[in-house]
């Protein structure tokens, strides 16, 4: 009996040194809280609505959702707080797979990866949600903050994202989409629509970013992306360094970007307030300036020039006075001297040579900068030996793209 | 965290337990298919259960393996498949069977107890070796044999009307009986090799949705199912009570398989740890069952366009060369998936090595690296031949 104790009282202890180590932070309440909500995801059907107290709630492991037109309410995004600080299993905060899907008045903070992924979601509803990694900006941080992808009618107003690895908002491969009235901070991008249909981006604020409002066409996926709308935004000051890991696609955004056109055919930036970039306020460029183009890594159909693409009525202060790396800085000094900025308008220079005109695309498919605002032309092509500031080439008008309208909205 | 405080008695309850149940050798009822709902214990399906001291199959339970299994934290798995009877599953060359409704799979998650060690609650063995698993040594069909194996979990997957629901059961303490877990667990273990060198870390079992992040076959329609009773995972040997035979060939003959060609002319994956066969095949086999069941052109990883399944294309499909889409942080400063020749320019296997949240990959099922897994891969890639400039 004596040695039966004795092995109970090693185990005891061997238990309590144990517990001491784990991983797991969380407190009783928060386990039973999260035991709580996990049921209530699995359990969720058409018409649930899963109420998020307020509170700092501390999950380890990923909210799950596959029932659609469920919405999850909590009472403000600075009060009803998923803090996944502690995460084990995930890596996203939450990730949703449903249609008719609606998150608002919560938080979520420091997932080990994305914030909120939606994959594949029809009538999406992202209103007054804050994802935040409250560490600053860190390469460790999650990728992205607000990330719908392969989704149609998404409704994305009144949140904020701040201090995303990659971008803050990321719209990726969906179809009609409005984000409105969102803030982006100490993001790497602050705001990125990417290969994606139709998106109004309007009234947003992004500023302390590395780059603030980013429309992006990457190559080898299932849609190429076309036809957004920039405007009523204030893109200020983003002027992060650069803390994404190499080799993600905004990677290659240089510090000091207001709004980079990348790639991507109809955008139209106007009525925007954008000042105090230091690299340019905006930047028009091609898949080849991003480094990533190789051949046999690149679908041959993917189209990496920038095309019709409409700059008119912003409203443009400071920036360019401090371009992002060796090359940009040598072409800045080069031209503008050590006190000079760079216009307001920086293009890559590259164009599709097998159907230019004159030396201009086709009318449908140009470069157009109205309002006297000058563009450098930064000669990528050439390896930036003949760089130019031109006016001329980009007085042109296109056809006004149409208002999106969501059944959410 | 009840359950870690619970352990410490873990092992005087199972020696008694042990010694009760060998007492009175239980009554075996038939297996049992519940159309709806959720049976609070894994026993109310009678498929595999604690007898005495062995994990017990049911008649007409039949233990299966897989050519190359997924990895999971280096656990060892007793797959099982029962169908009512005079049902059958078609046969299918690449997707899953298409299994009669009442079907009842179940996978158990266990661990070899360490060699010469005491039994304790979270000490395991990292061993591929499975001859002390069970209670003949030799076949799955004979049982797991309790005082050599430690268990985790059971899985159950089954087929029901309106398609296959996925259910986690949880084995307590005394090893007696595992209970639904529909939000999953996280518990810490400790892997403890042949050589004595440990590696603490947290197993996690999935919650219900968790669970759909592997099996759903199509992200359009949500659809979900088993992953392994594929005709190239389950076409190969298996030792059965009565003798070797061939997987598909044994499920013919027992009613549980028709349409199945010749074995020969079946699709057939490689055994990865078979070094007797072509690296390209291994490494094809190793990355199908562990990272195409979301990197498929309707999987959920299809928001990536990269496509690791066993058919895909050895080309920008398959990662070579291809620029990262949505990797974030997981590219560790790589710019490609797949580099040529250059397994540490690729991001393949660091994401692999990596066994953090938000970087490694499969982003789910496993806490712990897999070393060997990471060596057959970087091995494939620095044979494999080309650049990314041409």
């Amino acid at each position: 009996m004596r040695k039966l104790s004795t092995v109970i009282l090693l185990a005891l202890v061997a238990g309590c040194a144990k517990e001491g180590g784990s991983p797991q932070a969380l407190t009783a309440d928060d386990l039973a809280f999260q035991k709580t909500l996990q049921e209530e995801f699995l359990d969720a059907k058409p018409g649930t609505v899963i109420e998020i107290p307020a509170g700092l709630h501390a999950l380890d492991r990923v909210l799950t959702l596959r029932a659609n037109g469920v919405t999850i309410r909590g009472v403000g995004s600075g009060k009803s707080i998923l803090s996944f600080k502690n995460e084990v299993s995930g890596p996203e905060g939450m990730l949703v797979y449903a249609n008719d899907f609606t998150l608002e008045h919560v938080a979520i903070e420091d997932s080990k990866g994305d914030g909120l992924k939606i994959n594949d979601g029809e009538n999406i509803t992202i209103r007054d949600v804050r994802v935040e990694w409250t560490g600053g900006p860190k390469t460790t941080n999650g990728a992205y903050g607000i990330y719908p992808v392969r989704s149609k009618n998404i409704l994305i107003e009144d949140s904020a994202a701040i201090g995303a690895s990659d971008a803050g908002i990321y719209v990726g491969q969906s179809h009609n989409v409005i984000v409105r009235r969102n803030r982006a901070e100490k993001n790497v991008a602050g705001i990125e629509i990417e290969n994606t249909i139709g998106a109004d981006v309007y009234e947003n604020t992004a500023t302390g970013n590395t780059g603030g409002i980013l429309v992006f066409n990457m190559p080898n996926l299932a849609q190429a992306g076309e036809s957004t709308r920039v405007f009523h935004n204030k893109s200020l000051a983003n002027n992060l360094d650069n803390f994404a890991a190499k080799g993600a696609a905004v990677a290659s955004v240089p510090a000091g970007s207001g709004v980079v056109i990348n790639s991507n055919p109809k955008v139209e930036i106007f009525d925007n307030d954008i000042a105090d970039n230091q690299t340019a306020n905006v930047i028009i460029s091609s898949y080849f300036s991003t480094n990533y183009y190789n051949r046999p890594g690149v679908d041959p159909k993917y189209d990496p020039y920038p095309r019709a693409i409409y700059v008119y009525g912003n409203r443009f202060h400071g920036g360019g006075d401090s371009p992002d790396g060796v090359e940009l800085k040598a072409l800045k000094v080069s031209m503008f001297g050590l006190n000079g900025h760079f216009p307001d308008v920086l293009w890559d220079g590259y164009q599709d040579s097998k159907n230019l005109v004159n030396g201009l695309p086709p009318a449908a498919e140009r470069i157009c900068v109205q309002n006297g605002v000058e563009v450098l032309n930064a000669d990528g092509p050439d390896k930036y030996s003949h760089p130019k500031v031109d006016t001329a080439s980009f007085q042109c008008e296109l056809p006004k793209l149409a208002a999106i309208e969501l059944p959410n909205s | 965290m009840n359950r870690s405080r619970s352990l410490p008695v873990y092992g005087l309850v199972l020696l008694i337990a042990a010694l009760a149940v060998g007492a009175c050798a239980r009554e075996a009822r038939p297996p049992h298919f519940f159309p709806n709902g959720r049976p609070e214990k894994l026993s109310d399906w009678q498929m595999v259960y604690a007898d005495g001291g062995r994990l017990a199959l049911n008649t007409g339970v039949v233990a299966y393996d897989l050519n190359t299994p997924l990895f999971s934290d280096y656990a060892h798995k007793l797959r099982t498949v029962w169908m009512p009877a005079g049902m059958a599953a078609k046969y299918d060359a690449d997707a899953t069977f298409d299994f009669p409704v009442g079907t009842v799979i179940t996978k158990t998650f266990y661990y070899p107890l360490p060699k010469g060690a005491a039994r304790s609650a979270t000490a395991v063995a990292r061993t591929y070796d499975q001859s002390a698993d069970f209670v003949d040594h030799v076949s799955g069909t004979s049982g797991l044999n309790l005082s050599q194996v430690h268990l985790i979990e059971t899985r159950v997957l089954v087929r029901r009307e309106q398609g296959w629901d996925a259910l986690p059961y949880v084995w307590n303490a005394a090893q007696t009986e595992a209970e639904l877990s529909r939000t999953g667990d996280v518990m810490p273990l400790e892997l403890v090799s042949d050589d004595g060198s440990r590696e603490a870390f947290t197993y996690v079992v999935p919650n219900e949705n968790q669970c759909a992040g592997c099996h759903v076959v199509d992200l359009k329609t949500k659809t979900i199912a088993p992953i392994g009773p594929k005709a190239r995972h389950l076409n190969r040997e298996f030792v059965y009570a009565n003798g070797s035979a061939n997987q598909l060939v044994r499920w013919t003959e027992l009613g549980y398989l028709t349409g199945a060609p010749t074995s020969a002319t079946a699709p057939r994956n490689a055994n990865w740890r078979d070094t007797t066969q072509p690296i390209n095949a291994r490494a094809r086999a190793y990355l199908d069952i562990n990272c195409g069941h979301c990197h498929n052109p309707k999987g959920p990883a299809n928001t990536t366009s990269l496509d690791l399944t066993v058919s895909a294309p050895a080309d920008r499909h398959l990662g070579m060369c291809k620029p990262p889409v949505a990797a974030g942080r997981g590219t560790g400063d790589h710019f490609m998936d797949i580099v040529p020749g250059k397994p540490d320019d690729s991001i393949l296997p660091y994401r692999m090595t990596s066994s953090e949240p938000g970087v490694m990959m499969p982003e789910q099922g496993r806490n712990t690296t897999h070393h060997e897994g990471v060596a057959l891969i970087r091995e494939w890639i620095a044979e494999w031949p080309g650049d990314c400039i041409s």
